[in-house]
């Protein structure tokens, strides 16, 4: 095995760069968390994800890791202890294939609600996000069987998938009025969403909502171009 | 429920149901095509994938699994024995993956607009493509294929560019893919398109080209009318 030198590239409010450490808290494993500054790229990270300059990045005994996902999948299948994916091949192609659907289409559609350039957009990309969501809760509901979380007792893949976004979800919840977590539509997960955000391995690393309105003000105020119709 | 054996939804002329194709096969597994017509899905697949509602879905006695990439992983774990699909070591699994989503999410949008384009823009189109191309050469560094001595993950998940790259080379009547620009990727195309699996899956390629004459023509026609 290499050597046990851990690090992790990131920064304290991306989702993305929560995955890996959810993981890396519930095997156990100790790392050393390097903070990227916000508006500069330090050199090791541009060295490590030369491709996408992107984080977050794992280096294990100085081998860089890209992806986040690809990333829980590496602690998963390199360190012992709490296993973050089922056992079960089948299992495993669902949660992988929630992973994908996540990424590639919920949170995209998330984010292009603020994006949206016309009503009609910003509308579709509102009903994705809670068809989205209501696909999620029928896979709760099915895994769970009165379970907390979709890897049953435990955290699982899905959970941190999904369950990364929540700092985001809740911040702009409040800067848009909207509730997407939302008790008569989506029970099951706003039941999960408290346990996932409370559990040991995650509540440290989950970054404060009002930090996030924050920062997302800072964002729009430093990238808004002046009105135009 | 009682269902047994192996369905895959895809189209004949799909480079993603084509994944599986490839995997199943290396692996020996029997299964039934079920070739789909996208603007008129079967009922069945609506029912299998009610999510994406996309091809390819593997069924395996009757569980359904849809996403390309993931299907493929899934075949290599659930038929273990035989043919190595995936990388044993974890960080060659990690970069087998990296390079996959990179395919996915960059490949595939780098090579499109020199299907469509023509001219300036095609130019254009193709020097970007043979940047993004350039960056995947990495992988193939002292290797014959992704995945060493014999095809693998990798192999399987770029396997679209040998055939499809060179049809829109033929198509738009340019060069992406050669010994001096992308030499290891060019090699990799020739060896690639010899192994005896992939020869008796490919589409047929007289069918394949005269779908995609018209499809870009369609395409290119609905571009001048802006």
């Amino acid at each position: 095995m290499a050597s046990d030198d851990v690090k992790l590239i990131g920064a304290w409010a991306s989702p993305y760069v929560m995955r890996p450490r959810i993981a890396l808290n519930l095997k156990g494993v100790e790392y050393e968390f390097l903070e990227e500054k916000f508006g500069s790229k330090s050199e090791l990270l541009l060295k490590s994800n030369p491709v996408y300059k992107k984080i977050p990045v794992l280096l294990h005994g100085g081998k860089p890791i890209c992806e986040s996902l690809i990333i829980v999948q590496y602690i998963d299948e390199a360190w012992s202890g709490h296993s973050i994916l089922p056992s079960d091949p089948y299992h495993r192609a669902v949660a992988r294939f929630w992973g994908h659907y996540i990424d590639d289409k919920w949170f995209p559609a998330l984010t292009g609600i603020s994006r949206a350039p016309t009503d009609e957009a910003k509308k579709e990309a509102i009903e994705q996000v809670f068809a989205g969501l209501k696909f999620l809760e029928e896979v709760l509901e099915k895994s769970g069987a009165g379970k907390p979380f979709f890897g049953g007792d435990t955290i699982g893949y899905i959970d941190i998938a999904l369950g990364c976004n929540l700092g985001w979800l809740r911040a702009t919840e409040k800067l848009s009025g909207l509730t997407y977590l939302d008790e008569s539509k989506t029970p099951l997960l706003v039941c999960w969403a408290e346990k996932f955000s409370a559990h040991e391995a995650v509540k440290c690393v989950m970054p404060e909502t009002d930090k996030l309105v924050e920062f997302a003000q800072m964002l729009k105020a430093k990238f808004s171009a002046p009105p135009s119709k | 429920m009682g269902e047994k054996g192996v369905k895959l939804f895809g189209t004949w002329a799909s480079p993603f149901s084509l994944r599986v194709e490839l995997a199943l096969k290396l692996k020996g597994v029997e299964y039934e095509f079920m070739d789909e017509d996208l603007q008129n899905k079967s009922q069945e697949l609506l029912h299998y994938n009610p999510i994406t509602k996309k091809i390819p879905v593997l069924v395996h006695n009757g569980k359904p699994l849809a996403e390309s990439t993931v299907i493929v992983e899934y075949v290599d774990e659930a038929w273990p024995n035989g043919y190595r699909i995936m990388p044993q070591d974890p960080f060659e699994k990690a970069q087998a993956r990296f390079w996959a989503h990179f395919i996915e999410d960059k490949c595939l949008k780098a090579v499109f607009p020199v299907y469509t384009s023509t001219g300036e823009e095609l130019n254009k189109a193709v020097k970007e493509a043979q940047e993004t191309l350039k960056a995947l050469e990495k992988a193939l560094e002292g290797k014959k294929f992704f995945g060493g001595e014999t095809i693998g993950y990798l192999d399987i998940v770029a396997g679209w560019m040998p055939y499809l790259i060179r049809m829109t080379e033929e198509l738009a009547g340019v060069t992406v893919v050669d010994a001096g620009t992308l030499p290891l990727l060019n090699a990799w195309f020739d060896d690639f398109l010899d192994v005896d699996v992939v020869k008796s899956s490919l589409p047929p390629k007289d069918k394949l080209y005269a779908f995609n004459r018209a499809r870009r023509e369609k395409l290119q026609s609905g571009q001048k009318a802006h």
